[in-house]
């Protein structure tokens, strides 16, 4: 892997975060390598969630570096990092219950002025999510689960990232969706976007990105390849249940 | 007077009262929506913006105004009550509450009771402990509607009110600004992520309900002709009930809760020994919160977290 940050559009140095005084993450270092899809599998519990909330400013790493395309982010709040060019789609699909499909969408071009280019994300988000176009008036809150995870993935595009942030996209989703979910992933790659993928679903992770990294109780214990990972005894065993 | 003519008269004055209840809850719920926090502050505030009304109309009486340039006027007293007021808010947040942002809900709460408590003495100090008379500009004359008797200041404050709610209703549906306000009432850490500064959205909550208020107590000095620096506690306590019964948090519900509380008073006082009217408000209050505790227009506990 290409450790120059030209290439790199993001990097965590041994990145440590706690909370309150449970060290949740102990030491994380990693690359994301511009235009790449990069994924971060372990189990529930390994900190995985909480290394996109440490990237996004939502948590404080109490020690290491963050660089995103060669700047220190990790001193920077929610709002600086994102107006840089990273978004998130969180967990556990966190749309705003209250406004509509619409509004929701709008917030995520909260920082855009470009009217145009706005409208035409739009079109592009109710391209690839189809339902959200039949169902933009509607409340958020009203969506079925899969509806709010296309909503908030569908929300961070529009803020236009260079980086993009998926905290599980298949959780608690139909296999069929899921595979929506993931193609439309690539999709959104292609066009440019680099995506940074955090996944219980192991092999869909895997089968869709370019570099894997398997963490396990708040450190980064393997990365490869993502098509190496996939080859991997250890990674079978554990991660895709053969 | 007939008695189609008599409740037409009543309804007239509930929507009046409602209409005050309302805009002093707007503030309530509009802060507890932002960051769940009752601000117990926001009685002293109507009652600066009654004594800030009294202060600039008195001298534009001084020196002739209300005679020569009455609309004028009346759009200077409102502007600088709610100018005032909103500043004072702004200030309220500041020293009172963001330090307390991350702390306990039960800290932030003795810090909203001690700011009451401060206001209120403040404005005693300042302003003494009597009756202070609102120059009386609107006159005695009413107007017939249908039979029933409005008076010119009860006409003006009714279609005040209603612009004032129009007004935040544009604002907070249709402006990015206000968008972005309920984006931060829903989830704050989203906010954030989406590039959403919730400093400044905050502040603006803390400049509009307030502001709202400090409407409420000019429209009560004109109507009741006296402010006193104790005259916010009432209020406060029928608006604070108008806000949880209409759902805290809730826009529309603070607008519904008011328009209710008032028109209870008013039926109540019509027909029945007035003196039991504020028992009858808060009984309505008690049996609509066991029925359905979120309040009329409230989302439930689950549903605010999310």
């Amino acid at each position: 892997m290409n450790q120059d940050y030209g290439d790199n559009i993001l990097t965590l140095e041994d990145v440590h975060t706690y909370y309150e005084n449970i060290h949740a993450l102990k030491g994380i270092t990693c690359t994301v390598p511009k235009g790449s899809i990069v994924c971060l599998i372990g189990a529930n519990g390994a900190g995985k969630t909480t290394t996109l909330l440490t990237i996004s400013g939502v948590e404080r790493a109490r020690r290491g570096r963050i660089l995103f395309e060669g700047q220190n982010i990790e001193t920077l709040p929610p709002e600086k990092i994102a107006a840089l060019g990273i978004a998130q789609s969180p967990e556990g699909r966190q749309i705003f219950s209250r406004m509509s499909v619409m509004e929701n969408l709008e917030m995520g071009a909260y920082l855009r002025k470009d009217k145009e280019g706005i409208q035409q994300d739009m079109e592009w988000v109710f391209s690839l999510f189809p339902v959200l176009k039949d169902r933009y008036r509607q409340k958020g809150g009203t969506l079925s689960g899969g509806e709010q995870q296309m909503l908030a993935i569908g929300r961070a595009l529009m803020q236009q990232p260079k980086l993009l942030l998926l905290d599980e996209p298949s959780l608690g989703l139909a296999p069929k969706i899921i595979e929506r979910i993931f193609e439309t992933i690539q999709e959104i790659n292609k066009n440019g976007m680099t995506i940074f993928l955090v996944e219980q679903n192991a092999h869909m992770a895997l089968t869709t990105s370019d570099i894997g990294y398997v963490m396990e109780t708040g450190r980064i214990v393997l990365e490869d390849d993502a098509s190496a990972l996939l080859e991997n005894k250890e990674v079978q065993k554990a991660y895709l249940g053969e | 007077m007939d008695f189609s003519a008599f409740i037409l008269q009543q309804m007239v004055n509930a929507l009046f009262l409602g209409s005050i209840y309302a805009l002093i809850a707007l503030g309530y719920t509009m802060v507890y929506g932002i960051i769940e926090l009752i601000n117990f502050a926001h009685g002293e505030l109507f009652t600066a913006g009654a004594f800030i009304g009294v202060i600039v109309l008195s001298g534009l009486q001084q020196i002739g105004w209300v005679e020569t340039h009455f609309v004028l006027t009346l759009f200077i007293v409102f502007g600088l009550a709610m100018a005032y007021v909103a500043v004072l808010g702004v200030a309220l947040e500041h020293v009172a509450y963001r330090p307390l942002r991350n702390a306990s809900r039960l800290s932030a709460l003795l810090s909203a009771l001690g700011m009451s408590i401060f206001l209120s003495n403040g404005m005693m100090l300042s302003q003494g402990v009597s009756d202070r008379a609102y120059p009386q500009v609107f006159g005695l004359e009413s107007i017939d509607f249908f039979g029933a008797m409005i008076s010119h200041s009860q006409v003006f404050i009714i279609l005040l009110a209603f612009v004032l709610m129009v007004g935040l209703q544009f604002f907070v549906h249709r402006t990015r600004l206000g968008k972005a306000m309920r984006a931060t009432a829903q989830n704050r850490t989203i906010a954030r992520m989406l590039g959403i500064n919730i400093d400044q959205t905050i502040r603006i909550t803390f400049m509009i309900g307030p502001a709202l208020g400090a409407a409420a107590g000019v429209m009560v000095g004109l109507y009741y002709g006296a402010v006193r620096f104790d005259m916010g506690f009432i209020f406060m306590i029928k608006a604070f009930a108008a806000a949880i019964l209409g759902g805290i948090g809730s826009i529309p519900g603070a607008v519904l809760g008011g328009l209710i509380i008032g028109g209870i008073e008013v039926a109540w006082a019509a027909f029945l020994p007035s003196a039991w009217k504020d028992v009858t408000t808060f009984t309505v209050l008690i049996l609509v919160l066991y029925l359905k505790p979120s309040g009329l227009l409230g989302e439930s506990e689950a549903d605010l977290r999310v």
